[in-house]
């Protein structure tokens, strides 16, 4: 009896064994197919020599990485200097993405909190609502943003009508409006998370912290931000990410001057004028300095879990 | 050692906490119906109730997490109901012990004495002293998860004693434990109640657990206060029905009461049954009221003994480890409960199922009720 019980327990486990396989089967097909191999294909055509009305020639180069990071003067001839064009378009990115996540956090974390500590049958409507704005085209949003924003627009009229300002503010093709921009695309990515791991923090926790004398800023440092921490992260990693590697929000909030490294890879891949391997590389780049972010980001959480065991 | 909470009260002792008509209402619910008592300095004072009967609903009102709607709380006199928590001087021990995950345990008890200005290291230090209190030194580096349930519940009483409050409120502390290591528990509590001298309210609904622990017990039902006693009080002289149900295993009897002489009252069950017992307030001759006897003032024999007794037939034994207990169907009357200890077997007698024989009890083992 009790081998016979036995083997059949191994034979389930076998057939849950060989049904996960065949389940996973088409998400491994699918993400193979879009997301493995256009990697690898970047990278291929990163090493490769760009054609000059678009294209690649299949012929080994580092010329893409090359001009990414070396100044050689207009002819290629000169001693390699750092080119510092790309690399402070690229910190420029992140700066831009570092400053909508911040303002996400500073949006969406109490968003967050007042829909997690509504009543049970309220939290479901309030996070239909915060998502009803995103059913609308990402680009509609983008260009109804620089309506709103630029000089006769109707915040400038607003702000003029009441008092406040006597000129219109400029804030189209500024920074600030890039990321505004970003932080509005982005939004519901930080409210989310956060939302779920507020709404199952367990407040007895709060009330704990009162009751052993903790004033409401210091029971909301020490005990509810360490609880949510990791929806926190999930957050602004979910902002941080997308808005490093934008170029709606840049292209059409932020002008010329604005320029963001999405934009720059943009650039490479339309019309005749573009690089190919140029494109390809920078986006190698960006992509590596996300996986960097993302291991260093887990890294931490991993060594918090770990002091936490 | 019970009989001595009485004298002890009656001794001139300060009021820890003094609840004045308070009332709770949600919206057109009221949870609390206007309570007042006093709970003394140094008492070990319970809420006794079944869920929903409020119990819970004042020990928060005491802690700060629920305002009172009318009424006021007085704490050593100083009016506090309109304090937040994180000033009142009193502690929480919370039902499902609500410790900090992200810290250990030290950490754990040193936060309340942080928070009152003491110095990191000296709030560690006392958090230490309090650890080994309730003997857990040992797993002072160690996370809250890392423990089990009995040891979760003594790092959150350390937790919640260390800042040294007034009074110690308990909020269902032992419910999540298994039987046995409840039972150490309340002994553990109980010591650690005497040594400290703190005032504990004690919010259970587990009506053994109370008689164990209490010096006075408050019972409430339905966002109202049933009696207001010692454990001897509210066992052997149940004010009402709902006490007397509520409290132990009691034999309650629908009687009409007949003649009231020299504070006797004699009382009529159905089949033709008489019993006198002690006549009390607010029962008059002709109304109609319940009775408990309790189930170990019954015994048996085979003939009629001296005091008060039924004729009846065994219906059933059951053996509960202790004792033994005995249904007995009186002729055209209820059914009585009588419970015999295995201790007292010499004395008492165990009849066969089946058997014609006599309960019997002593004049004033009947308990009148009044409602």
């Amino acid at each position: 009896m009790a081998a016979g019980a036995t083997s059949g327990g191994s034979a389930t486990t076998d057939t849950y064994k060989e049904a996960r396989t065949w389940l996973l089967l088409p998400s491994w097909v699918t993400l193979s197919i879009l997301v493995l191999a256009p990697v690898i294909m970047m990278l291929i055509y990163s090493f490769l020599t760009k054609e000059f009305r678009g294209g690649v020639i299949w012929e080994f180069s580092l010329s893409a990485y090359d001009q990414f990071f070396f100044d050689r003067g207009l002819f290629g001839d000169e001693p390699p200097k750092l080119e510092w064009t790309y690399i402070s378009i690229f910190w420029r990115s992140i700066w831009q993405a570092g400053v909508a996540t911040l303002l996400s956090l500073a949006i969406g974390f109490p968003t967050a909190y007042f829909i997690a500590t509504r009543s049970e049958e309220m939290r479901p409507v309030w996070v239909f609502l915060i998502t009803i704005p995103y059913w609308v085209n990402l680009l509609i949003r983008t260009v109804s943003m620089k309506f709103l924003l630029r000089d006769q627009g109707p915040l400038n009229d607003f702000l003029i009508n009441i008092g406040l300002i006597d000129s219109p503010l400029h804030i189209v093709n500024t920074n600030f409006a890039v990321q505004l921009g970003l932080f509005y695309s982005y939004l519901p990515f930080m409210v989310l998370p956060i939302y779920a791991a507020v709404e199952r923090y367990n407040f007895s926790l709060s009330e704990a912290a009162a009751d052993l004398y903790a004033s409401k800023l210091t029971t909301l440092r020490r005990v509810v931000l360490p609880a949510i921490k990791p929806g926190v992260i999930a957050g602004c990693i979910l902002v941080f990410v997308p808005s490093m590697g934008s170029f709606l929000a840049p292209d059409l909030l932020g002008g010329a001057k604005n320029f963001m490294i999405g934009s720059l890879i943009e650039e490479q891949f339309k019309g005749n004028a573009g690089n190919w391997p140029f494109g390809a590389a920078a986006s190698m780049i960006l992509l590596s300095m996300v996986l960097i972010i993302l291991m260093f980001s887990a890294r931490q959480q991993a060594k918090a879990d770990k002091a936490e065991g | 050692m019970r009989h001595l909470g009485e004298a002890k009260l009656a001794e001139n002792k300060q009021i820890a906490i003094d609840v004045r008509d308070a009332v709770k209402r949600y919206g057109d619910f009221t949870a609390l119906k206007t309570i007042s008592l006093s709970i003394m300095d140094n008492e070990f004072f319970t809420l006794l109730g079944p869920s929903g009967c409020g119990k819970t609903t004042l020990l928060r009102m005491i802690a700060g997490f629920e305002a009172v709607t009318e009424g006021a709380i007085y704490l050593f006199g100083d009016e506090i109901a309109n304090l937040p928590p994180n000033k009142r001087p009193v502690n929480t021990v919370f039902q499902n012990y609500a410790l900090f995950p992200h810290m250990t345990i030290l950490d754990n008890v040193a936060f309340g004495l942080e928070m009152r200005g003491k110095s990191k290291s000296e709030a560690r230090t006392k958090a230490g002293e309090m650890l080994e209190l309730v003997q857990l030194s040992q797993f002072s580096a160690r996370k809250p998860s890392q423990l089990s349930g009995g040891q979760q519940q003594r790092v959150a009483l350390a937790r919640a004693l260390a800042p040294q409050p007034k009074v110690l409120l308990l909020d269902e502390p032992l419910s999540a434990l298994d039987l046995k290591l409840r039972k150490a528990m309340q002994l553990e509590l109980k010591h650690l109640q005497r040594e400290t001298g703190i005032t504990f309210i004690f919010v259970t609904h587990d009506q053994e657990e109370a008689l164990t622990m209490s010096d006075r017990i408050a019972v409430m039902s339905a966002g109202e206060m049933q009696q207001l006693g010692s454990p001897t009080d509210i066992y052997e002289r149940p004010h009402n029905m709902f006490v007397a149900d509520f409290i132990g295993e009691t034999n309650l009897l629908e009687v009409s009461v007949d003649a009231i002489n020299n504070g006797r009252a004699v009382c009529h069950l159905g089949g033709g049954h008489e019993l006198t017992c002690n006549a009390v307030e607010g029962v008059d001759i002709g109304s109609k009221v319940h009775m408990s006897i309790r189930p170990e003032r019954l015994f048996m024999s085979e003939n009629p003994a001296e005091t008060e007794s039924l004729k009846g037939r065994i219906k059933e034994n059951i053996f509960v480890g202790t004792d033994i207990t005995t249904i007995v169907d009186l002729q055209d009357g209820p059914d009585f409960v009588v419970r015999t200890s295995n201790s007292d077997r010499g004395n008492k007698r165990i009849f066969e199922p089946g058997t014609e024989m006599y309960v019997n009890m002593e004049l004033g083992a009947g308990r009148l009720l009044a409602d």
